[in-house]
């Protein structure tokens, strides 16, 4: 069947901004689906509101909205676009709600919109946990009974025991209908069942217990699956858990293929997927369905289905090249996966399964130390941050790739001294508990002597797991024990993926003398292709993966090659914002002639999809790995060079290195990148540009970092050098705090030098991402911080255009951010972070590398800096860039025309995840994501961004809870009371509500969560917000010393999803952002939109200036 | 390093091209020869290799970890493996399934079947793919030390696959019976080229008692059944001329033929088409068919190094009446299935038992039952 006809203009809607559990593999299938559509022919149109998507840029939609995915705003969408369906099922749960919203509101019937790829049916069908129990429970093969886990609803202790005669020990208990899962818990016995159910029946207030059989300990797989409208459906990938059931699938780490099932049991596997996705009913797609196979009699349990492309899906395509969500696109319109051509083989259909002649595996990335009061036992609900994968031809080789491309060394198998040195039952008694690392716990006690058997008893991992993890211990003894290392040991070695760091350490040598040593003696890596049918057809794709086998499949080339180094695994303080850069440079230069080569290991980017640049090698960014893939480049045509200022610090850090070993990096030199972190060096930059620096010092000890802080004066702010996202930064405000941060948070010595800073209380801060070739600086965009200097800035809210900036001291910015790109020796792009107080603007750092907010700025100014930013690292300069197009032929970023679009920037912390994690702001960045408000003026743009960030926006009518801290009280007052006179009723606690009243501002008193009920049942805070009285939460924290009820009442409002505020100027934000949503002034409008508006204000001004005879801002050196 | 080491010797393996690949032995030590071929399905390895149809080849596993579920009593798919020869990559060390009894190293031994791993097996099936199935000789221990050009040559003095004709190495010396689950239906007479034990399993499963029978079985004694069934088997379909001839007495009788595989080339053969070698030849367990008449794609199980040569575009006359292509092998078009319009029979070229692989093909037992109930007035007993 073809392509439908009735259907001409689509709505997709993407994810929103990056959370754990749905981060950027959403705009990777998203921006797949856009490309299909619009190559179908379709009018797209797009939602997503998160900016650092490559789906959002304009060029992949025919009309982008970066709004907010809520349902008043999709149905103004819809109102002015009339699309005639709706694809949902690419932009995560977040879409697949948004669609049922719509659907439940009539939206979707009134304006004739259809939903394609799932129907509300089958997404309910999915989601409802009974309804699919009765969907599996309807499912017969051959006589084979498909199961779900077996359960029982009590009411009482009498039901409980009648249960678990049943099901047996040990039980899961959940309580119904208690928030947040409140009061489950696994009854291991009779004592348990009484404890935990009793507590559950008086807990839920239906006085219902739900008892069920824990399938904990037992195998887990995913299949992954597609269905097209003829009822054909293919399994794409068969994914396998290293960590049995009881720790979520994005927190496992997971291996594809499923490699320890005979073929009876996969097809039963198989058998049962097919029908759960027949009866579920998803008519066009992909979805993803989760088993549990208990491992001593193969029972298989059907635990759950996404009617969506997932995570899973995202690394299911890249483990495979079997691009799901492309191919999902595509079916949703009408074609049949017969229909569609394997891109890889190109000559034949999609109507197939994949076959692998290779093992990949991902391992999680997590960022438990930003959080430290996060229990950081892994559960059923996911905590980790991004992950990263691996490809090997054995699963030894895959796995030790995928721990050091997760970037964190303690991740690596290490082997210390002696075997003495390992406390086995330690070790045995604590891996039981599943946590990040459990892996390494389980490798030193197997070196250490720890049978199989145990650590499969105290672990339930497969025995098949344990083997070949004792295959890599066996293999350390060998190179340990070897009396050289010769090139057949060097080759096993490499085989089961050991890098040059680990033989180093083992041998006791240097990295740089093993990769010598292993070059003279020809032991190098070959490359082969991820293409779909393990070498049955020929693959057009170049899609390669390191080994140590025999034949590589490197093609030779005739184009000069660029080499693009991705980010890696998403973290906080670098994630998609950095792919995005990536993405833009391997586009851009591609059409510029280039080869563009791309090297990164995280399997949710756009970068890692095959069709982003002319080759992908799938590959961690260590510094052996990259120089391999360099050699193997050099060796088949000419490489211009390296891109190291893209992908964050994980590159940057790779610069000098790729450099000292002979490697072209294009663009900002590593001496440059050395000159802006390195803090003497930069001190020098400054002072020789006359900018001023906030004073500070580096302390090599507690007794340095004293002397300096006296000298600059209290309060200081102290972190390690060389740290991305705020890492370990802290706001210290007297010796004694210095004492416990040296002692708690890092150790000053000369390898960890600590940076000590006057921190400006009260500065305004600002950040400026600006282009520089050499000669010519171009301003790319000045952002305001809306909260205060001392929060990070990726925590913080920002504004572009500066709202309260003028014009001299934006010509002020502008001097300052050229006059450090030329002392640094900036090529491509600058991030500079500024702050302004008491009117002399501080530098405060200097990134030579694009920067998180690139995206966003590009966006807000419609000029595509990263693309930019590419072109002038292969040498060319801003003004042919502007005579070119790419950038405005006049003005800047900095000089924004009177009436352009103002954005605003919102971070989206995690703290719904992690109970019990304080919410307050400071230094160390923990956000992992964010949105983006646009509109006309700051007030709606602000309203937008809240509405992205928070389930209900900010509020227009209701009870508002204010307490502030005592330096706030004098600034609250004014918002405040516009707040009451807007409607809003005030309660307060005593103190702050006693200065609301003296300003004439009608204040209840409500009671402190630690004062407890009053005598007559009065409330506390936290109880008024736990009950949903409270609209909104302004809550400033009390300084340092005793945190009071702040924290409680922060937790308690995310906790409940309620809309808060922690600073003072981000309530006169929200103020202004209320005034405007009352008002009725919310419109949305496209980016390209936007863009033109931008465009037009620009030559009006342009002729005005020039009809006035004034002097405009312009490229002096331009065309 | 490994907990085999001691037993794993260097291995060559040695192509009719002169290529070598050197590896360590895996399996039996010593010498053999047979056409190298080589499958992509990432399970099934015991049902792979107790499928008679590798008879005298030697077959590269593309999946690189092979033996982890160890080997178990259930799953072969015959009373012996068959393999000429194995070659995989990372064979695993221990067997971890609660079905399982042993290793698969174990039973490659007890089999004597020389294998050879740590290979890079990628480049050899690419090797395969480029210039098509060819000799093969592996060589373990002693074997291995032998002048690689003298190695080259006794691989070049082997006997080929083109003109082989194996079914009396591989089939049954004496009937035996597979009885119906439940109330027999119908009797069917398998003919053995080779047939695995799941054939007979899905007939049962469907109230069909299944007679296997040798090949040599005469025509006269097959047509007392309410069916015939051919199997899958090795060997080059164009020396197959008995098992043609019977075939072509059966359909002269009318009685209903269901013919897979080997089978499907017989009855290809049998009604005046012919056979050719394909270049590479389809093993694994995801390939795509279309079912012409449904218009539904089918992932299959194949193993087949033959194909029938008939139109696809047309329907063919032939001495038994009109015959047409009822499916097609979706990545190269080629023939893989026949249906006869005007007698009772049908093939397809691949595995609906599957073992290893899907059961999306399973239909076709279903379709042979109702061509025997369609044909016998009374429906089955």
């Amino acid at each position: 069947m073809p392509r439908r006809t009735d259907i001409s203009s689509i709505m997709v809607i993407g994810s929103g901004p990056i959370v754990i559990g749905q981060a950027c593999e959403f705009d990777y299938s998203g921006t797949q689906a856009c490309r299909v559509l619009r190559a179908e022919g379709f009018r797209v149109v797009l939602v997503n509101s998160n900016p650092a998507t490559i789906m959002t840029d304009p060029e992949f939609a025919d009309a982008t909205y970066v709004e907010p995915i809520t349902p008043d705003i999709l149905t103004r969408i819809i109102e002015r676009e009339r699309p005639d369906a709706l694809l949902a099922t690419l932009g995560g749960q977040t879409a697949l709600n948004a669609a049922m919203a719509l659907n439940e509101l009539g939206v979707l019937e009134q304006y004739g919109v259809r939903l394609i790829g799932a129907s509300v049916e089958a997404i309910e069908a999915g989601e409802n946990r009974e309804r699919f129990k009765e969907i599996v429970a309807d499912i017969v093969i051959d006589g084979y009974q498909a199961e779900s886990a077996r359960s029982f609803v009590c009411h009482a202790m009498d039901e409980c025991f009648a249960a678990v005669a049943d099901l047996g020990y040990p039980v899961v208990v959940r309580p119904s209908f208690t928030m947040g899962g409140a009061g489950s818990g696994i009854a291991r016995d009779e004592a348990d069942l009484l404890r935990i159910a009793g507590a559950g029946l008086t807990a839920s207030p239906t006085t219902e217990v739900l008892l069920e059989e824990s399938i904990l300990g037992w195998k887990e797989y995913e299949l992954e699956l597609m269905r097209d409208r003829n009822d054909n459906v293919v399994v794409v990938c068969s994914i396998e858990n290293l960590d049995p059931m009881g720790v979520h699938t994005g927190d496992s780490i997971t291996v594809a293929p499923a490699v320890t099932l005979t073929d009876r049991e996969y097809q039963l596997m198989r058998d049962v997927g097919i029908d759960v996705i027949r009866k579920v009913g998803v008519e066009t797609g992909g979805c993803n369905i989760q088993f549990a196979i208990n491992p001593d009699d193969g029972r298989m349990i059907v635990i759950e289905m996404n009617p969506r492309v997932s995570r899973s899906s995202a690394l299911a395509s890249k483990a495979t090249g079997f691009p799901i969500a492309k191919i999902a696109a595509k079916l949703a319109v009408g074609y049949t996966l017969d229909e569609i051509p394997n891109d890889i083989t190109r000559v034949t259909p999609a109507s197939f399964e994949p076959s692998l002649d290779y093992i990949v595996v991902k391992v999680p990335r997590f960022a438990f130390e930003k959080f430290p009061s996060a229990d950081p036992v892994l559960t059923t609900t996911m905590k980790s941050v991004g992950e990263a994968m691996a490809i090997g031809r054995n699963f030894t080789e895959a796995l030790q790739k995928a721990l050091r491309s997760i970037e964190r060394s303690e991740a690596n198998f290490a082997w210390p001294a002696s075997r003495g040195e390992v406390d086995v039952p330690a070790l045995l008694s604590t891996m039981p508990v599943p946590r990040d690392g459990r892996l390494r716990e389980v490798q030193l006690a197997l070196w250490a002597g720890a049978t199989p058997d145990e650590v499969h008893e105290a672990t339930d991992i497969d025995p098949w797991f344990l083997d070949q993890i004792a295959v890599i211990n066996e293999l350390a003894d060998s190179i340990r024990a070897a009396e050289t290392l010769s090139a057949d040991l060097l080759r096993q070695v490499k085989r089961h993926g050991f890098s040059d760091r680990q033989i180093a350490q083992l041998r006791g040598v240097t990295e740089p003398y093993v990769r010598e040593h292993r070059q003279s003696l020809g032991v190098r890596p070959v490359y082969k292709t991820v293409d779909t049918c393990a070498a049955e057809f020929t693959a057009a794709t170049p899609y390669h993966y390191s080994c140590y086998d025999e034949e590589t499949e490197v093609e030779p080339r005739e184009r000069e090659a660029v080499i693009i180094l991705g980010s890696g695994p998403n973290r906080i303080g670098q994630g998609i914002e950095f792919d995005y850069s990536c993405v833009h440079a391997a586009l851009t230069l591609r059409e510029c002639g280039y080869e563009t080569i791309m090297i990164n290991c995280n399997p949710e980017t756009v970068s890692t999809d095959y069709d982003t640049s002319d080759r992908l090698y799938f590959e961690p960014l260590t510094l052996e790995d990259v120089l391999e893939v360099v050699d193997a480049e050099r060796a088949v045509g000419p490489v211009a060079g390296v891109i190291c200022q893209l992908g964050g610090q994980t590159p940057l850090g790779l610069a000098q290195g790729l450099k000292d070993a002979g490697v072209p990096i294009v663009g900002t030199s590593p001496e440059a990148i050395h000159l802006a972190e390195e803090r003497g060096a930069f001190g020098r930059v400054l002072a020789e540009a006359g900018l001023p620096a906030p004073r500070h010092g580096t302390a090599l000890s507690f007794d340095e970092a004293r002397l300096i802080a006296d000298e600059i004066g209290y309060p200081v702010l102290v972190r390690p050098s060389y740290v991305l996202g705020g890492r370990g930064m802290e706001i210290v405000y007297d010796e004694s705090m210095l004492a416990d941060y040296l002692v708690r948070a890092t150790e000053a010595s000369p390898e960890h030098p600590v940076l000590v800073d006057r921190f400006l209380d009260d500065a305004l801060e600002i950040d400026v991402d600006a282009l520089y070739d050499g000669t010519e600086l171009y301003l790319g965009g000045v952002m305001e911080h809306i909260e205060e200097a001392g929060i990070h800035s990726g925590d913080s809210a920002c504004v572009l255009p500066p709202i309260t900036l003028g014009r001299a001291d934006i010509d002020r910015i502008r001097v300052s951010t050229e006059a450090i790109a030329r002392g640094v020796g900036v090529l491509g792009l600058l991030n500079v972070q500024f702050a302004l107080a008491g009117d002399i603007l501080y530098v405060l750092e200097a990134n030579p590398r694009a920067s998180r907010t690139v995206p966003f700025v590009s966006k807000a100014t419609a000029v595509p800096l990263a693309k930019a930013a590419a072109r002038i690292a292969m040498g060319e300069t801003v003004a042919q860039l502007r005579a070119e197009g790419l950038l405005p032929a006049q003005g800047d970023g900095g000089s924004l025309p009177v009436g352009s679009p103002v954005s605003v920037k919102e971070a989206v912390l995690p703290f719904g995840r992690f109970h019990g994690v304080d919410t307050i702001l400071g230094p160390e960045m923990r956000s992992t994501g964010e949105v983006m408000g646009i509109d006309r003026k700051f007030g709606t743009a602000f309203a937008k961004s809240q509405a992205g960030v928070y389930p209900e926006g900010l509020p227009t009518s209701g009870r508002v809870f204010v307490s502030v801290a005592n330096r706030d009280k004098r600034a609250m007052v004014f918002p405040v009371k516009r707040l009451a006179d807007l409607g809003f009723e005030i309660v307060a606690t005593e103190g702050t509500a006693d200065i609301l009243r003296r300003n004439g501002v009608d204040a209840s008193v409500i009671r402190k969560h630690h004062e407890g009920v009053g005598p007559q049942g009065q409330t506390t805070t936290v109880e008024a917000i736990m009950a949903g009285e409270i609209a909104f939460v302004v809550n400033t924290p009390y300084g340092v010393g005793p945190r009071l009820d702040g924290y409680e009442i922060r937790t308690a409002a995310v906790a409940r999803g309620v809309t808060a505020v922690t600073t003072i100027q981000g309530l006169g934000a929200a103020v202004q952002g209320i005034e405007a949503l009352i008002a009725g002034e919310v419109t949305v409008r496209t980016l390209q939109e936007h863009a033109a508006d931008i465009e037009v204000l620009r030559s009006e001004e342009l002729a005005a200036g020039i009809a006035a005879g004034h002097s405009v801002t312009t490229a002096e050196g331009g065309a | 390093m490994n907990a085999n080491t001691e037993q794993r010797v260097p291995a060559l393996l040695v192509l009719e091209d002169g290529r070598v690949f050197r590896g360590r032995s895996f399996g039996a030590v010593g010498e053999s020869f047979g056409e190298a071929v080589f499958s992509t399905g990432m399970t099934g390895y015991q049902e792979t290799l107790t499928d008679p149809s590798y008879q005298r080849q030697v077959v590269v596993m593309t999946a690189p970890h092979i033996g982890n579920a160890g080997v178990n009593d259930d799953d072969p798919e015959s009373r012996r493996i068959w393999v000429a020869g194995y070659v995989v990559r990372d064979p695993s060390r221990i067997a971890s399934n609660w079905r399982s009894k042993r290793t698969l190293d174990d039973d490659l031994r007890r089999d004597g079947i020389v294998g050879v791993c740590e290979v890079d097996t990628r480049a050899l099936t690419r090797h395969l793919r480029d210039r098509g199935a060819m000799r093969v000789g592996l060589f373990s221990g002693d074997a291995s030390g032998q002048p690689v050009e003298e190695l080259v040559e006794r691989v070049r003095q082997s006997p080929g696959m083109a003109g082989a004709d194996l079914t009396a190495e591989v089939t049954v010396g004496e009937a035996y019976t597979v009885a119906a689950d439940g109330p027999t239906r119908f009797r069917v007479a398998a003919v053995d080229l080779g047939i695995k034990a799941m054939t007979p399993r899905r007939l049962a499963e469907r109230g069909v008692e299944v007679v296997v029978v040798p090949a040599s079985t005469p025509a006269a004694e097959l047509l007392g059944y309410d069916g015939v069934f051919l199997s899958n088997g090795p060997g080059d379909p164009a020396t197959a001329d008995a098992a043609v001839q019977l075939v072509r007495e059966v359909l002269a009788s009318g009685v209903p033929m269901f013919g897979i595989c080997f089978g499907h080339q017989i009855l290809g053969r049998a009604l005046g088409f012919g056979t050719y070698k394909l270049p590479f030849g389809h093993r694994g367990i995801n390939q795509p068919v279309l079912d012409r008449a449904s218009g539904r794609v089918e992932i299959t199980a194949h193993n087949h190094g033959f194909a029938v040569d008939a139109p696809i575009d047309r329907v063919s006359d032939t001495e038994f009446g009109r015959v047409e292509v009822s499916h097609i092998g979706l990545n190269d078009q080629v023939v893989e299935g026949l249906r006869c319009l005007d007698v009772p029979a049908f093939s397809v070229q691949y595995h609906p038992e599957a073992a290893a692989g899907p059961h999306d093909s399973a239909y076709l037992f279903d379709r042979f039952v109702d061509l025997m109930a369609t044909t016998r007035k009374d429906g089955g007993r």
